[in-house]
């Protein structure tokens, strides 16, 4: 493509060059309605008389009907009620546990960058570190870890939800470090800048150069990499359900809905084909999204992709 | 260079140290110490009992002075027993390692001999159909559930097809060349997947690059052919990202490894360590990751070696080439 043509590319607007990318947008429509339809499940599902928890052991692993859009799992509950509720669940755990690994990625990173000396040399070698390990075998052997021997209440430990949070955890723990690099790669090429020197000659606090001057510009490379990491985290999620170390039933996953519709592969296919479905779809969407986005908010990187 | 290295193998020694220690740490921090299932044969213990077998086992002692002797021991070969399999750990752990490390090679090599035509391909004509073809296929094969493909390439070879074994590493009896060969094929085609299309994204977003060079047009303007300012010019000097990115996915490829391992039956390290977790067998599951990482980071120095093999201008003295 002509210099001209990419200047005129580089002046729209970043919403407008999401825009003009067919695959972003595919994407971004995608999981609107994956979020809608799954959020809107528990109103729907009561609007038509269907839940995600009745049982019926005379309706095991059905055929689609008109009760049941997608038929009924092993133990006849409503194939699609439960993959609503399940994409609920995975779609929160993906995008809370996205989150914090972003916060705590972002610290590390402007700390590191902005400090530099001791503090960077020890944070990024950790990072360094975590990068390198083989993360699945880390989260598993976390997964095992007894929550109630680090001093968190027993009963808190025994309520239905505490894998949840248990999941959300582990993965920010180890999910930190790509933002952590990005950050404090912008903080350092930013840190010279005279407009950082000029808030420092004012004396400002370094907290408020960090928030209110180098983190405003390290949002675009930030906002990237927690959608690419939102996919990561679903597929994390989903193995460590599938193998039980992650979102325990009752509560549906994506991932543990296919723990038991392993055992009926070659009698019931499509249960073990749709929740996998949707994990795929919802992966490759944030990908896409966020490759979308790293496009069109870093306009210089555009003619690199050749579009 | 020896230099280089030393220092590299020091940072990876420091690595493994502090793995150790967090590794000790959590196994105190696994359900069931051994005291307690101790007590599960026997109902009549009293908990002076409990006390007394805790002092006699050691467990009563300080965190420290504990992991100071279990650093002790496992510097001199000992890395404990296997309740699960009854047996010493490393006894286990040997030869699933080597089985693990035959299933990785293997996914590497078809990766890599597909990932590198692959990547020149799209590179070729960026924005072709050629190029937006692969790149949708890479974007599926980085977001693919690894165990999720397994089950539909189960379904699809072994039950529907009947081509393949589905599970374990060789036939009950058997256990010829062809045979094992036989169940290795599913397996290493799924955890070379997610692997190939994360060095094809790399691999052309370096030959892009790369061909956007002022040497590149140098060689076309004094006729060089299209095939050699590919791979001569193009291709040698892109794959120094292309390393880059296969040694830090060495850690993705063992997480890979664990689902393929698990989902096929297939005896290797990953499935150990999920086997000896859901098992409570805590001390192999920790050995065991200490030994997936000791191995990880030793893939890492090795593609520090690789560099100076492929770029001969790399002296290795300072940092790794970015």
């Amino acid at each position: 493509m002509s210099m001209a043509t990419i200047h005129a590319v580089q002046r729209r607007s970043p919403f407008a060059r999401l825009r003009r990318n067919g695959s972003a947008t595919a994407s971004l429509v995608l999981l609107a309605g994956l979020l809608l339809a799954c959020f809107s499940a528990p109103l729907t599902g009561a609007a038509v008389g269907i839940d995600a928890t009745s049982i019926d052991l005379f309706n095991i692993a059905a055929a689609p009907s008109a009760d049941h859009p997608l038929g009924t799992d092993e133990i006849g509950r409503d194939l699609l009620m439960r993959l609503l509720e399940g994409g609920r669940v995975s779609l929160t755990v993906g995008l809370a546990a996205a989150l914090s690994a972003t916060v705590i990625g972002t610290l590390i990173g402007l700390l590191a960058g902005y400090r530099g000396g001791i503090a960077d040399a020890v944070l990024m070698r950790l990072a360094d570190g975590v990068i390198s390990l083989p993360l699945l075998p880390l989260l598993i052997v976390l997964a095992a870890i007894d929550p109630v021997k680090i001093g968190l209440p027993s009963e808190l430990v025994h309520s239905e939800s505490f894998s949840l949070y248990r999941i959300v955890i582990i993965i920010a723990l180890v999910g930190w470090t790509t933002t952590a690099r990005l950050v404090r790669g912008t903080v350092l090429s930013l840190r010279e800048r005279d407009f950082i020197e000029a808030a420092r000659a004012q004396g400002l606090p370094p907290s408020r150069i960090l928030l209110r001057h180098l983190l405003p510009n390290a949002a675009s490379p930030i906002l990237v990499a927690m959608t690419l990491t939102i996919g990561n985290v679903i597929l994390f999620e989903s193995v460590l359900s599938f193998l039980g170390l992650g979102i325990q039933p009752p509560i549906p996953s994506w991932g543990n809905m296919l723990t038991g519709a392993q055992d009926l592969i070659s009698v019931a296919p499509m249960l073990a084909v749709w929740p996998g479905l949707l994990i795929f779809a919802a992966v490759i969407a944030f990908n896409f999204l966020g490759d979308g986005l790293q496009d069109a908010l870093d306009p210089r990187a555009l003619s690199q992709h050749g579009r | 260079m020896t230099g280089f290295l030393v220092r590299r193998i020091f940072q990876a020694l420091i690595v493994l140290w502090v793995m150790s220690f967090v590794t000790y740490g959590l196994l105190a921090l696994m359900p069931g110490d051994p005291i307690d299932l101790m007590l599960a044969g026997d109902p009549n213990v009293t908990s002076a009992d409990v006390a007394r077998l805790r002092a006699l086992h050691g467990l009563d002692r300080p965190f420290l002075e504990r992991y100071g002797d279990w650093l002790a021991g496992a510097l001199n070969g000992d890395l404990g027993y296997s309740r699960l399999f009854g047996a010493p750990v490393l006894d286990v752990l040997a030869p699933r390692l080597l089985n693990s490390l035959l299933l990785m090679g293997l996914a590497f090599l078809v990766a890599v001999s597909i990932a590198l035509p692959a990547s020149v391909a799209a590179a070729r004509r960026p924005g072709s159909l050629t190029d937006r073809l692969i790149n949708l296929l890479c974007f599926a094969g980085i977001s693919v559930p690894a165990f999720w493909l397994a089950l539909l390439i189960i379904l699809l070879f072994a039950v529907t097809l009947g081509l393949f074994p589905a599970s374990g590493m060789a036939t009950i009896g058997d256990g010829g060349f062809d045979d094992r060969a036989a169940h290795l094929v599913l397996p290493v085609i799924t955890l070379a997947v997610a692997s190939l299309a994360q060095y094809t994204r790399h691999g052309r977003a370096a030959m892009i690059e790369v061909l956007r060079e002022d040497y590149i047009r140098t060689a076309r303007a004094k006729g060089v052919t299209e095939r050699a300012i590919l791979w001569r010019h193009g291709f040698r000097n892109a794959l120094i990202p292309v390393i880059t990115i296969m040694a830090l996915d060495f850690g993705a490829l063992f997480s890979g490894a664990l689902i393929v391992e698990t989902m096929f039956a297939y005896l290797g390290m990953g499935k150990t360590i999920y086997d000896a977790v859901m098992g409570n067998d805590y001390n192999l599951a920790l050995v065991g990751l200490l030994l997936a990482t000791a191995i990880t980071l030793a893939a890492n120095i090795a593609a520090d070696i690789a560099y100076t093999l492929i770029d001969p201008r790399i002296r290795l003295t300072g940092r790794r080439p970015a």
